[in-house]
């Protein structure tokens, strides 16, 4: 069983005054996400990320398409029992504590009168909060509301959480604190699904990320895929830039800077053309095999098609 | 009632007396600390019937405009928020969510209400010495006080449901008024003719009539309220207010909460 | 989707039998309450100009509510056959506090007001004192005078006054001429029913009130058959002055050519002939406001 099955998901927001214009916010998205599985959900800001994760909420209906989450339909209010949300930059009722909050999460989520105290302190001091008592949400920091808004999201244990963005807004210690917690949640064998914008949060994180663009999935990848792949090409820096002309052919985009000379080189070409450089008495500074990143997986997925004329 | 209705309805009620919704008790009694002697200064014997009239009055009037105001954000702000994603993407039904607003403002509102209640009924003892066995009747006139928040509550949440909080203060406020003269534009329809009077007579029905609701002057006069009438104005605020609730619920239903 | 689409069909189907159930319930609500509907305010605010100070300029508006209020109140009481009215002059003083220049408060109510009970409140100084509030705020308004006559001389009996109504009335610029010739009659004539009668068949044919057109038509009625009693008494009169006896029955009256056949009633039935040579109509309940020498004969 797949832990989260998107089929053909589509949402249109009717737009303009009539409301006769359709503005298609996502297109016919289709995603498989495994049981245990770390997932990012990659793409710039209005991509579509926060449009996704709304509909498989039942906050926004959809315009066609389902989904089922751990095989069951994901609006079927039964299913919420076993999944649980933090939204972008979430706010809380700020009149309330955070044991009290997540004491009305709790209920809400059908959490058992008998165990929510006991949780609810459990939960406190795994997300580092066990010591704010009685104190309401308003005087938090920002930091401290986004662990609050992760504790929220799994007070009632669930199998499959959804994160929107979760280390935005957050200055650096905060950002590797909730990226701590993502990680004890994958420890514990949850199923995450996480939205974010941040490559190098998706990369240290996540198994496999999708990247979305313009409400279109652009592609899925393995994340090891891009760490374990051999190096496709080298970057090679030298002295003596009246080298440069013997090997012109090969070298990718070369910068010259004084009589230093900054080249990309296919792998397969390095041999060949070290071989040229040595005859030419080049002094070679370095030579670098370049990975392909993620980052660069996920530029080409969003620039690859931005030259076609893009209906939107 | 289930746990998920209880707990929001409980929260919304938390809301409100965190929010200081019942400082609005210390102007009352102020209110009617000071109104007594002042309106006893104008006519001796009148002191009665003015202190029951400016008391029943404010426990009205402090309810309904603690019902508008709060009630146009208890959905536009949940979602203005976003705290409604967290509650929707929790087995929480929408109708559940509101419902359970409905009855935590309702039950602002009564507490409200009671307590309101139990200050006019100390200032009777300490300006009037005495507590009549009439006396008892404005209880009836409580009641249907009450009976005209729920229908307040509703209607307001109605609009919540789907506008921003200016155009929802504004239409629920307009209604609060055309209800109040609910009996005039019965009377308007029953004077005009043609096409006007099935139009207007239609209005008259489907708005809401708060005219038989308010019984202030009549006990305040010391005068009887029918058991019949306590019986048909429970049923008609029951029914109409559950009408305007399943209206919201209906659109709230269907509504993409962006 | 299907379950949403269905979620919607029962939470509609909810609605409208609440609805339903709302509106019955709130016709329960109106019966039980029945007339005394919104009298309770309208005793509460003891003056216009309180009404007006809180009406926070809205006061034409809320003129048209009194004026309604004071309309539904006078109706609703007149077809339970009323003996009181006492509310109905308030109202009219609120209505026109709120809106002096409501020339229908004054020339509808001034009628309601003047009748005598159970058609009207039986108060013809109120209904003056109205007439004359109208007459001070809009003295170009030359009808409001007409109204002032009529109420003088149909309710009050006080032909002087009407005929100095009458007269102002004619001065007022615009006037019709006739307010000029009623002025006149009342100084001859006064006494005469068919001065009465062109009073009321003006009222009839300038009214909109239903209420007020009925009642002048019954008046109109009642006038007829009281110029029709005298005109046949003369004639029984003329028999006796001729055959020193009454006649017995109205075929004496046809034999000598007096009368051309049996006379009857604006309903058609026959008029009563007596001994003594006075006529009389079969059921004097029907002519309601039929007057025989000054005198009702309903009381």
């Amino acid at each position: 069983m797949h832990a989260i099955e998107i089929r053909a998901l589509s949402k249109d927001y009717p737009v303009g005054f009539w409301k006769r214009t359709l503005r298609p916010a996502l297109k016919s998205l289709d995603l498989t996400i495994e049981a245990g599985e770390t997932f990012g959900f990659l793409g710039p800001n209005g991509a579509g990320k926060t449009t996704t994760l709304k509909l498989l909420m039942g906050i926004i209906f959809p315009s066609s398409g389902s989904a089922t989450i751990l095989g069951k339909d994901f609006l079927d209010p039964e299913i919420k029992r076993k999944i649980g949300f933090l939204p972008e930059q979430p706010y809380f009722y700020d009149y309330l504590s955070a044991p009290e909050l997540l004491d009305y999460y709790a209920q809400l989520s059908g959490v058992p009168a008998g165990v929510r105290k006991q949780r609810i302190g459990e939960l406190l001091s795994r997300v580092g909060l066990s010591d704010v008592g009685n104190k309401q949400l308003r005087k938090f920091s920002k930091g401290m509301l986004q662990r609050v808004g992760i504790a929220q999201a799994i007070v009632h244990n669930p199998d499959v959480i959804f994160l929107d963005e979760p280390m935005s807004g957050l200055d650096p210690v905060g950002r590797h604190e909730v990226r701590e917690l993502i990680q004890s949640l994958k420890d514990d064998g949850k199923t995450i699904f996480f939205s974010t914008h941040i490559l190098s949060d998706a990369e240290a994180l996540c198994d496999r990320v999708a990247v979305i663009h313009k409400g279109e999935l652009r592609g899925v990848g393995v994340v090891n895929d891009f760490r374990s792949s051999v190096a496709d090409k080298t970057e090679v820096i030298w002295l003596g830039a009246g080298a440069l002309r013997a090997v012109e052919e090969s070298v990718v985009e070369p910068h010259i800077t004084g009589d230093t000379v900054r080249g990309t080189v296919q792998s397969a070409d390095l041999d060949r053309v070290l071989d040229i450089l040595r005859q030419r008495h080049a002094r070679l500074i370095s030579v670098t095999p370049i990975h392909r990143t993620l980052e660069e997986y996920f530029l080409s997925k969003t620039r690859e098609r931005e030259k076609e004329p893009v209906q939107l | 009632m289930n746990s998920r209705l209880s707990a929001i309805t409980l929260n919304t009620f938390r809301e409100a007396v965190r929010d200081r919704v019942l400082y609005n008790l210390i102007l009352f009694v102020l209110l009617l600390v000071a109104s007594a002697p002042l309106f006893s200064q104008i006519s001796i014997g009148l002191e009665k019937l003015m202190l029951v009239n400016v008391g029943l009055s404010s426990i009205s009037l402090f309810g309904v405009i603690i019902a508008i105001f709060i009630g146009i954000g208890l959905v536009s702000k949940e979602i203005e928020k976003k705290t409604l994603y967290t509650i929707l993407s929790r087995p929480v039904r929408r109708w559940e969510f509101i419902a359970g607003k409905y009855l935590g403002l309702l039950l602002t509102l009564v507490v409200n209400a009671v307590l309101m209640t139990a200050g006019f009924y100390a200032a009777l003892l300490i300006f009037i010495h005495s507590l009549a066995g009439t006396d008892a009747r404005m209880l009836i006139a409580v009641y249907f006080i009450v009976l005209q928040f729920m229908m307040m509550v509703a209607i307001t949440l109605l609009f919540s449901a789907f506008s921003s909080p200016i155009f929802s203060a504004t239409f629920a406020f307009a209604l609060f008024v055309i209800g109040t003269f609910g009996e005039d534009l019965k009377n308007f329809a029953a004077m005009s003719h043609g096409a006007t009077k099935y139009l207007v007579t239609g209005a008259a029905y489907i708005l809401p009539n708060f005219a038989s609701l308010n019984v202030i002057s009549q006990v305040a006069h010391e005068q009887n309220v029918s058991g019949q009438l306590v019986l048909f104005n429970t049923i008609y605020a029951l029914l109409y207010s559950v009408a305007v609730t399943v209206g919201a619920i209906l659109i709230f239903e269907r509504r993409d909460l962006k | 989707m299907k379950s949403r689409r269905q979620a919607n069909v029962t939470w509609g189907l909810l609605l409208v039998a609440l609805l339903a159930g709302a509106i019955v319930s709130r016709r329960q609500v109106d019966k039980v309450r029945g007339t005394q509907t919104t009298l309770e305010d309208a005793l509460y605010l003891p003056s216009g100009k309180t009404v007006k100070r809180l009406s926070l300029g809205y006061s034409s508006l809320l003129a048209d509510i009194y004026w309604t209020r004071a309309v539904q109140y006078f109706g609703a009481r007149h077809v339970r056959g009323a003996q009181h009215y006492e509310l109905l002059d308030p109202l009219l003083e609120i209505t026109t506090d709120l809106d002096p220049n409501l020339i229908v408060a004054y020339e509808n109510g001034a009628i309601f007001l003047s009748q005598k009970v159970p058609e009207g409140a039986g108060q013809p100084d109120a209904a003056v004192r109205l007439l004359e509030k109208g007459i001070r705020a809009n003295p170009l308004y030359w009808r409001l005078y007409f109204t002032l006559g009529f109420v003088h001389y149909v309710d009050r009996h006080d032909y002087r006054a009407a005929e100095q109504a009458f007269q102002k009335g004619s001065e007022v610029p615009g006037a019709l001429p006739w307010m000029g010739v009623m002025a006149a009659r009342m100084a001859e004539h006064a006494d005469d029913p068919a001065t009465a009668a062109y009073l009321w068949k003006t009222i009839y044919e300038t009214t909109k009130d239903k209420e007020i057109k009925d009642t002048a038509e019954k008046h109109l009625i009642s006038l007829r058959v009281e110029s029709e009693l005298d005109e046949l008494e003369r004639r029984t009169k003329a028999y006796y002055e001729s055959r020193g006896a009454y006649p017995e029955e109205w075929s004496d009256l046809i034999k000598v050519g007096l009368l051309r056949g049996v006379p009857v009633d604006p309903n058609g039935v026959p008029y009563r002939l007596r001994l003594d040579g006075t006529v009389q109509v079969a059921d004097a309940k029907k002519f309601i406001y039929l007057e025989r020498h000054g005198k009702p004969l309903n009381k």
